[in-house]
């Protein structure tokens, strides 16, 4: 593929020296080379650390190899596959996911766009505001994690501290099935609601202030404003941000290992981590590259669905 | 998120009413709206703020039931015990943290260094299926890293990259090079194609065009994208708890998950050293603030 062109091209002399029509043809030669040469570096590093690494688990999946045991791999065909789909645990843990997911999207985006609805309707201290709203985003998911972790600690937590001094019971946030999930939820949704909140804001910044203008005119309800130029301007943008929010949720690893371990018992384990588990602390490795390359199928859907529709977006 | 009721004269979305009309019309529903606001803020800030509180607290006060907002002993051993180990010397947090500084910084370099000319080239020329190159670009960094850990280290342990710091520099860079291509092609764009072209007429070649006219004008826009790359890099666990485990090559986030899981947990240590690893995020963070859009979206959504 690689021409070694650009680096060898004509010194500014040659070309302004040339007869017109040549230096069109040597300048898209090389054009081509030097796009070749800009690009690919970037795509051998992606091949060599993202789509190797897949390809070798695909290998893995139709094997029994284990990467402790070591010994060759045999291979088993789809058998990894089919028992991963049969699995009841497999099952329990997407439905986990689901449950994480959905309700962390959803609570995300009710309160992003909800806050972002707010801001929008300030005309002072908004950049002050956003700012301030946004640092849980920033943060690394282990110190979030953590410091929730501290926060949500059944003795000496603050949250428990605060209930206590409102009256009401203790509760064991992360030790009990029920409340350990909700808690997951609700630390996801403290640090993603800043995301759907500056996107839903870059989208409501930019509704045209005429349209409104037009409509207080016509003396529309506030309702109907919102129910009619507000909610469809912005909500393909909202949408993006879900998707995004959608996918990020579906592979999260770092806030469930730090926060609960997936504990207790198997209450919290959503599937990024219940790979982790087969792979790391079972070490079927070949069962876990199945694993791993099912989620990878359901993310790639996703991102398809995603890359289409902001591609439609950009176009429309 | 229903707005309640149709009040009589405008207090519409759009923010440039008039005060008179704002008074007249929603002076309770305006009110409303800032305390609801100011309830959010204090819900969304208050973990963070009960961080940096509890790393300037006095053990016993950490502890203390019912939790102390004011009034508790204020210190700075925490801080301290960040930096400098129990003995006197260096702690390991601080290994940590320079360990961070380096992987970070070098792995984010690899990728802008990879990523911009990329970028330049796929905004410029017309490559083969372009729009797919661009979207398996930006798909590899939705891959979940759980699924890429367990090939990576099989791939590591056979050539010796495991638990060394070029391993992370080179999965980090690799999961940076999508977003600075996507990033930095939205700032590519923005400069007009133009300026190249005249540079040629004169007599520059491509390579120099670009070199010379174009890159001096993507260096604000290549300072935010390395800017949010180093963040990503900074802020990543996944990779790093998996693919290092030695003290001295350990980054920080690996470093702070550990400082918990035995039977008491210094959470006063936690909190200081959660500070000071978040502190130079939000400084960043500020200073990138008109490319947040952009920058958390992995450069899809511009605005």
């Amino acid at each position: 593929m690689s021409d070694a062109v650009p680096l060898t091209t004509d010194h500014p002399g040659q070309v302004a020296s040339a007869t017109p029509p040549a230096p069109g043809r040597s300048r898209r030669l090389s054009d081509r080379g030097l796009a070749v040469a800009f690009i690919s570096p970037a795509l051998l590093l992606l091949l060599a650390m993202s789509v190797f690494p897949l390809l070798w688990a695909l290998y893995l999946s139709f094997t029994d190899y284990s990467a402790t045991r070591g010994g060759p791999a045999n291979f088993v065909g789809f058998g990894n596959y089919t028992a991963i789909l049969a699995s009841a645990q497999v099952h329990q843990r997407a439905l986990t996911t689901l449950i994480y997911v959905v309700g962390a999207v959803v609570l995300q985006t009710v309160l992003g766009f909800g806050i972002a609805y707010l801001i929008s309707r300030r005309t002072r201290g908004r950049g002050a505001l956003t700012t301030l709203f946004l640092v849980p985003m920033m943060l690394s998911p282990v110190v979030v994690g953590l410091f929730w972790r501290f926060m949500l600690d059944a003795q000496f937590g603050v949250v428990n501290s605060m209930l206590g001094s409102l009256g009401l019971g203790q509760v064991e946030w992360l030790t009990r099935q029920r409340t350990a999930l909700l808690s997951l939820i609700v630390v996801d949704t403290w640090q993603w609601t800043p995301f759907i909140m500056l996107i839903a804001l870059a989208g409501l910044t930019a509704v045209p202030k005429y349209l409104y203008e037009a409509a207080s005119i016509d003396r529309a309800s506030e309702w109907f404003r919102f129910r009619t130029i507000t909610l469809p301007l912005v909500w393909p943008l909202l949408l993006i941000a879900v998707m995004f929010r959608g996918i990020e949720a579906f592979r999260l690893f770092d806030l469930v290992y730090i926060l609960t371990s997936g504990g207790p018992g198997v209450s919290t384990e959503t599937l990024s981590f219940h790979v982790y588990k087969v792979a790391f602390l079972g070490f079927n490795t070949g069962t876990a590259s199945a694993y791993g390359i099912l989620m990878v199928l359901v993310v790639i859907v996703l991102t398809q669905l995603y890359l289409r529709y902001l591609n439609k977006l950009k176009e429309g | 998120m229903a707005v309640s009721v149709d009040e009589a004269v405008s207090t519409g979305p759009a923010p440039d009413h008039t005060p008179a009309a704002r008074r007249l019309g929603g002076r309770g529903r305006s009110g409303l709206e800032v305390a609801l606001l100011i309830v959010l803020a204090v819900v969304m800030l208050f973990p963070v703020l009960w961080m940096i509180e509890t790393s300037i607290k006095d053990n016993r006060d950490v502890y203390a039931i019912p939790a102390k907002f004011f009034g508790f002993n204020v210190t700075m051993d925490h801080f301290r015990d960040v930096f400098v180990a129990p003995g006197g010397g260096r702690s390991a947090l601080s290994v940590a943290f320079l360990n961070s500084v380096v992987v970070a910084g070098v792995s984010t370099l690899l990728a802008t260094v990879l990523g911009v000319p990329a970028a330049w080239a796929y905004s410029r020329f017309s490559v083969r299926a372009k729009k797919d190159q661009l979207f398996f670009i930006l798909s590899t960094r939705f891959m979940p890293p759980v699924v890429v850990v367990v090939p990576i280290f099989l791939m590591y342990r056979q050539v010796g990259l495991i638990d060394s710091k070029i391993g992370l520099i080179l999965i980090y860079a690799a999961f940076n090079v999508p977003f600075t291509i996507w990033m930095m092609k939205g700032f590519v764009d923005e400069v007009p194609a133009e300026y190249e072209d005249a540079a040629m007429l004169d007599g520059y070649t491509r390579l120099q065009a670009f070199w010379r006219y174009t890159l001096p004008l993507l260096v604000p826009g290549i300072a935010a994208t390395a800017v949010f790359a180093l963040i990503f890099s900074w802020n990543e666990f996944v990779f790093a708890i998996f693919l290092t485990s030695s003290d001295d090559v350990r980054t920080a986030p690996p470093a702070i998950a550990g400082l918990i899981g035995g039977t008491t947990t210094d959470w006063g240590l936690v909190a200081a050293a959660s500070v000071v690893f978040a502190l130079p995020v939000l400084v960043f963070a500020y200073l990138v603030r008109k490319h947040l859009v952009a920058g958390v979206t992995l450069g899809a959504v511009r605005r």
